[in-house]
């Protein structure tokens, strides 16, 4: 359903260091912008109303829910999704690398969020032990209950971003 | 899920909301937005125009003296618990601020946002009660300050009107020889609590003189009890918190709801009234050991 006569609002995201211009409603939510509007589809949709975590990107370095902003509201911020955790040379990430290592990842559908988070969560703190790492992600459902592997995935990904020199994002 | 149609207004200068306010009659003010927007997604409201503050210059600071602590409109939940002046002054701000939903919430959510919002299960206008602190609202008319007394009329009400923009919230210092404590039972960590307590305790030469505690998720508003009369011994004693809890629960009236019956939030309520007075007791007695013996 759309309303043709709603006004849209012009504005610049950038977004993994690429500026985009686009043109929305001011009802669109940021994570639908960087979905249908920028075509950037990692960020995934889960409750729309900042319950599950699935969302959660980083915007001028902090992790926020994409569901709960407007994009209009973001307009000039620095927003990183779950693309821009790559490395630039194509590899793995740390915490990606350690999902992949202790099976953090089952269907796949809270990955994106709980890659953000945690990405985030360990520049914030590089050593957690298990109870902070459990506190990272308490804001991230995953309905495969996958928890225990993705708290150990927490705690790898520390140990390899110490191997390679302290840098846990790309 | 996706909100109803609305127009967007970013003013630049307070001047400039206040006039979009006066004149919509339909705006809502969006700062932090952790509360709004999933009221908007659900359709739950869905007014005409937003005010979005965030460009507006001055609504960031936290400002501390020996009286208190004031913080404007657009300072998060994270900056407003990573304020090392503001934890010293008043101490159960970061207490009750790490309780406050999930990290990436605290990022985005403003203080004050929280406490207009009036949601009785949440943790800063609870507070804002308890410590007796006040709201300073602007429009055009002027501003007044609003005391946390009036502040929260009924459920999710508050007593900003439409034309008005909360600008600031106010709490006062930590009183010397006062503690403070806070505690909340949740089904997960970060979530909305089934029952929070709060509480001050004044004391005079390691003797308790006062105690005030403050409830969430029990009633319709957020409470607050005094409950210094159960403490005439002076100590926190096992007589003295029941009779405290048995003081408070004749003051509060639970309420029945989708997560909790009425008599598991009684006995939450009980439990953690017992629990809240002892710890903010011993941080009343730490605090006093830590500035040397008390003349």
């Amino acid at each position: 359903m759309t309303n043709d006569t709603e006004e849209l609002h012009d504005l610049r995201l950038v977004v993994n260091g690429t500026p985009y211009e686009i043109s929305v409603p001011a009802r669109r939510l940021l994570s639908d912008a960087l979905r249908h509007d920028i075509g950037l589809t990692g960020t995934h949709v889960g409750c729309e109303h900042g319950v599950c975590g699935a969302c959660t990107i980083r915007m001028d370095g902090k992790p926020i829910r994409s569901c709960l902003l407007f994009a209009v509201s973001a307009q000039g911020a620095e927003i990183t999704t779950v693309e821009g955790l790559t490395r630039s040379d194509g590899e793995l990430g740390p915490v990606q690398q350690a999902f992949k290592e202790c099976h953090g990842l089952q269907c796949g559908f809270c990955t994106p969020g709980f890659l953000t988070t945690i990405t985030a969560g360990l520049e914030e703190n590089p050593r957690p032990t298990r109870e902070e790492a459990v506190d990272m992600i308490a804001g991230n459902l995953c309905r495969c209950t996958g928890y225990q592997n993705i708290v150990d995935a927490v705690l790898r990904a520390s140990e390899i971003a110490d191997e390679q020199g302290g840098e846990v994002s790309a | 899920m996706k909100p109803a149609p609305f127009s967007y207004a970013r003013p630049t200068t307070l001047e400039e909301a206040l006039e979009v306010l006066g004149t919509s009659g339909d705006a809502k003010v969006l700062a932090g937005g952790q509360s709004l927007v999933p009221l908007l997604s659900m359709r739950l409201a869905a007014p005409g125009l937003l005010v979005d503050i965030n460009g507006l210059p001055g609504l960031s600071q936290v400002d501390c003296d020996s009286r208190g602590v004031r913080f404007g409109a657009l300072v998060r939940h994270a900056e407003l618990m990573a304020d090392a002046d503001a934890a010293r002054v008043q101490p159960l701000l970061a207490k009750a601020l790490g309780l406050v939903a999930h990290g990436t919430i605290r990022n985005r959510g403003t203080t004050v946002g929280s406490i207009v919002h009036a949601d009785p299960a949440a943790e800063m206008p609870m507070v804002l009660r308890l410590l007796g602190g006040s709201i300073t609202v602007a429009s055009t008319g002027g501003t007044r300050e609003i005391g946390a007394e009036e502040f929260f009329p009924g459920p999710m009400e508050s007593s900003v009107r439409t034309d008005e923009l909360a600008v600031s919230a106010w709490v006062p210092a930590l009183a010397d020889g006062a503690g403070v404590a806070v505690d909340e039972v949740a089904r997960r960590h970060g979530d909305y609590a089934l029952c929070g307590v709060a509480a001050v305790v004044g004391t005079e030469g390691g003797r308790i003189t006062s105690v005030r505690a403050g409830y969430l998720s029990v009633c319709e508003v957020p409470t607050v009890v005094d409950l210094s009369e159960a403490f005439a011994a002076g100590t926190a004693d096992e007589e003295s918190l029941d009779a405290a809890a048995d003081l408070a629960l004749g003051a509060l009236e639970p309420e029945d709801d989708i997560h909790a019956s009425a008599a598991y939030r009684t006995q939450l309520a009980r439990t953690l009234t017992r629990r809240v007075i002892r710890a903010a007791h011993d941080d009343a007695l730490d605090r006093a050991g830590k500035e040397g013996p008390t003349p």
